[in-house]
C-alpha cells in the first residue's frame, strides 16, 4: 500500500483537524462494576487533540472496557467522562448524574469513531454501503455526496476495486480498512481502536497499521488498545499501562517500553516483547 | 422410504421412488374398483379444471384471509419480538403474556371466542365493513383477527430468535456510528434477521393456507367450507370422496406455488452471504430435491 500525501484520508471527508491542543477526552475517577465485579477502579486519563495514546495491559485489566465507556457502549457507575467538553452518556440534574436521552447519546457517539477487533461490518451491505449508511441515516447528507465521499475514502484505504464487494468476500485486513473508512466517514473528532489487529492473520496486520499510521500523521486523535509495540513506538505520543482496573504507569512509548518503573509493567512487557 | 437404502445410487433411488409411487397408485385404484361405490371422477376433474363461482370465491377467501392474517402476524411478531427483548420490564411482561396466551390456547377456541364471544356480549358485534368497494362480512373480519393474533404469537418467537441470532457487535457498530436503537434495529439488525426468519416464516404461511379451514366454525365460506357445502346439498351431494380429493388438490396447488415463491425470496435474501445466489438450489430442485439428496 502506498502512503499518500499528508491529510489525504481526512481530506477525503473534509475533516482536517483543528489546530490547538485542547482537551478531547477527560476521564476522571471512572468506576465500573459488572454485577459484583469491580472492573474499573478509578481511571483518570486526559487526551489532547492530535494525540495518539496506546493502551496496554494484561487481559482483564479493563482497557477494552474503559475504551467502550468513552462512547458509552458501557455505562459507568461513578466518575465522569467528558468528550469535547461534554459529559458522555450522562447529564447533571440537581447535582446528580442522570443517564442521557438516547438521542443525545447517539448524537455524541456520532462524533466518536470506533473500530472493533472483529470489524463488525454490516454483512448485508457492500463496502461502499457500509461506509455511507451512517452519513446518510444519521447526518442526513445526500446520496450523491455520500457516494462521492465513500468512493474517495475507499480509494485512500487502497480498496477502490472493492466498492461493490460484500464483507464476506474481503480478507480480514481489507474488512478492517473498510471499517476504518466507515468510522472516518462520520468526520469524528476522535477514533477509538479496540485491538484492531488482533483478529488478523499476521500478513494482514501491516496494511491496517499503515492506514492507522497515516491517520496519526494527519493529526487524528486516537486511543488505541493494542499490543503492537512497533506501531506504538512509531506514532504514539503516550503509552498507558493498565492493570486490575487502574492506570499504573504512563509515559512516552520509548520510556515505558525501555525503562518501565513498575514491576507489573516489567513483567507484562517481558511476556509480550 | 428410500432413506433405508443409503447405498443406492442417485438415479436408482429416483426410479425406485417412482416405482413405489406407481405401485401405491395402482393399489389405491384397485381398492376403488373393488368397492360398490359409484365413482364420479368428473366431479374431481370439473372442480379442478372448470371451478365454478363458489369454488373460485372460496379460493379467493382462503388466499386473501391467509395473506392478510400472515401480514398481521408478521407485524405483530416484529413488535412482539422487540417487546420481548425490551429494556423495560413491563413491556417484556406484556409481550410474554401475549405469546403465552395465544400459544397456550387452541386456535379454535380463539376463533369462536373472538367472533361469538365478543359478538354476543356486545363488546364488538362484528358488523360488515365496506373497504375499497368490497363488503367484508363480520365473520371474515373476526377470522382474520383471530388468525392474525394467533400467528403473531408464533411469529414473535420466530422473529425474536432471528434477532438473537445476529451478532451483538452489529448493534454496537451501528450505535457507535450514532444510530439510535430504533434506527439500528430497522437498518442493521432486522434486515439481517430477516434472512434467518424467512425459512420458518414460509413454513408458517404454508400452515396458514391450510389453517384457514378452521374458520368453518364461524361459517366463513373459504375453500373447505365451499366443498363441504357441495357435499351437503346440490348436484354433488354426498360425494365426499371426489369433493375432498378436489379440495386437497386445490390446497396442494396453493402450497406448491407458495413453495416456489419462498425459494425465490430466500435466494434474494442470500446476497452477501457465503451462499451466493447461484449456488443456491433452483426452485424445482428445492421442492422435489429432498429425495435426490438421499444416498449421498
Amino acid at each position: 500500500m502506498t502512503l499518500h500525501t499528508p491529510h489525504d484520508l481526512l481530506e477525503a471527508v473534509g475533516n482536517l483537524p483543528e489546530s490547538g491542543d485542547d482537551v478531547i477526552v477527560d476521564a476522571t475517577d471512572v468506576h465500573k462494576w459488572f454485577g459484583r465485579l469491580h472492573v474499573l477502579k478509578g481511571v483518570n486519563l486526559t487526551v489532547r487533540r492530535r494525540e495518539v495514546v496506546v493502551l496496554i495491559g494484561p487481559s482483564g485489566s479493563g482497557k477494552t472496557t474503559f475504551l467502550r465507556c468513552i462512547n458509552h457502549l458501557e455505562r459507568i457507575q461513578q466518575g465522569e467522562i467528558c468528550v469535547n467538553g461534554h459529559l458522555i452518556g450522562y447529564r447533571t440534574e440537581n447535582g446528580k448524574l442522570v443517564e442521557d436521552r438516547e438521542r443525545e447519546i447517539a448524537r455524541q457517539r456520532s462524533e466518536i469513531g470506533m473500530v472493533f477487533q472483529r470489524f463488525n461490518l454490516f454483512p448485508h451491505m457492500t463496502a461502499l454501503e457500509n461506509i455511507i449508511e451512517a452519513p446518510i441515516q444519521v447526518r442526513g447528507i445526500s446520496m450523491d455526496e455520500a457516494r462521492e465521499m465513500g468512493l474517495k475514502l475507499l480509494e485512500r484505504v487502497g480498496l477502490a476495486a472493492k466498492v461493490n464487494t460484500y464483507p464476506q468476500q474481503l480478507s480480514g485486513g481489507q474488512q478492517q480498512r473498510v471499517a476504518i473508512a466507515r468510522a472516518l466517514a462520520m468526520r469524528p473528532s476522535l477514533i477509538l481502536f479496540d485491538e484492531p489487529t488482533s483478529a488478523l492473520d499476521p500478513e494482514m496486520i501491516g496494511e491496517v497499521l499503515d492506514v492507522m499510521k497515516e491517520l496519526a500523521h494527519e493529526g487524528m486523535t486516537m486511543i488505541v488498545v493494542s499490543h503492537e509495540m512497533g506501531f506504538a513506538r512509531e506514532v504514539a505520543d503516550r503509552a498507558v499501562m493498565m492493570d486490575e482496573g487502574i492506570i499504573i504507569e504512563e509515559g512516552t512509548p520509548e520510556a515505558l517500553f525501555s525503562h518501565p518503573r513498575e514491576e507489573r509493567t516489567q513483567a507484562f512487557l517481558s511476556k509480550i516483547l | 422410504m428410500t432413506s433405508a437404502h443409503p447405498g443406492l445410487s442417485r438415479p436408482g433411488t429416483r426410479s425406485a421412488a417412482r416405482l413405489t409411487g406407481f405401485v401405491l397408485l395402482a393399489l389405491v385404484l384397485a381398492a376403488c374398483g373393488r368397492s360398490s361405490y359409484q365413482y364420479n371422477w368428473n366431479i374431481v376433474v370439473d372442480s379442478v379444471i372448470r371451478p365454478d363461482r363458489l369454488i373460485l370465491s372460496g379460493l379467493w377467501l382462503t388466499l386473501s384471509i391467509s395473506v392478510i392474517s400472515q401480514l398481521i402476524g408478521v407485524i405483530l411478531g416484529v413488535f412482539g419480538a422487540i417487546g420481548r427483548i425490551a429494556r423495560l420490564a413491563p413491556v417484556r411482561w406484556l409481550a410474554s403474556f401475549y405469546v403465552w396466551f395465544f400459544r397456550g390456547t387452541p386456535l379454535l377456541v380463539q376463533i369462536t371466542f373472538i367472533f361469538f364471544g365478543l359478538g354476543v356480549t356486545g363488546v364488538y358485534r362484528w358488523p360488515d365493513l365496506v373497504l375499497l368497494g368490497i363488503t367484508v362480512s363480520g365473520n371474515v373480519q373476526a377470522g382474520i383477527v383471530a388468525l392474525g393474533l394467533n400467528e403473531g404469537a408464533y411469529m414473535t418467537e420466530i422473529v425474536r430468535a432471528g434477532i438473537l441470532a445476529i451478532d451483538p457487535g452489529q448493534m454496537e457498530a451501528a450505535k457507535s456510528l450514532g444510530m439510535t436503537y430504533r434506527k439500528a434495529m430497522r437498518r442493521i439488525v432486522l434486515p439481517q434477521a430477516a434472512r434467518v426468519i424467512v425459512p420458518p416464516l414460509g413454513n408458517e404461511f404454508n400452515n396458514m393456507l391450510k389453517t384457514t379451514s378452521l374458520l368453518v366454525i364461524i361459517s366463513v365460506p373459504e375453500l373447505y367450507v365451499t366443498f363441504s357445502r357441495k357435499n351437503a346439498s346440490g348436484p354433488t351431494v354426498f360425494h365426499p370422496f371426489e369433493l375432498f380429493i378436489a379440495a386437497a388438490i386445490w390446497y396442494l396447488l396453493l402450497t406448491t406455488i407458495w413453495g416456489l415463491i419462498q425459494a425465490q425470496i430466500e435466494r434474494r435474501l442470500a446476497r452477501g452471504t457465503g451462499a451466493a445466489a447461484d449456488a443456491q438450489p433452483g426452485m424445482i430442485r428445492r421442492l422435489f430435491g429432498a429425495q435426490r439428496e438421499v444416498g449421498r
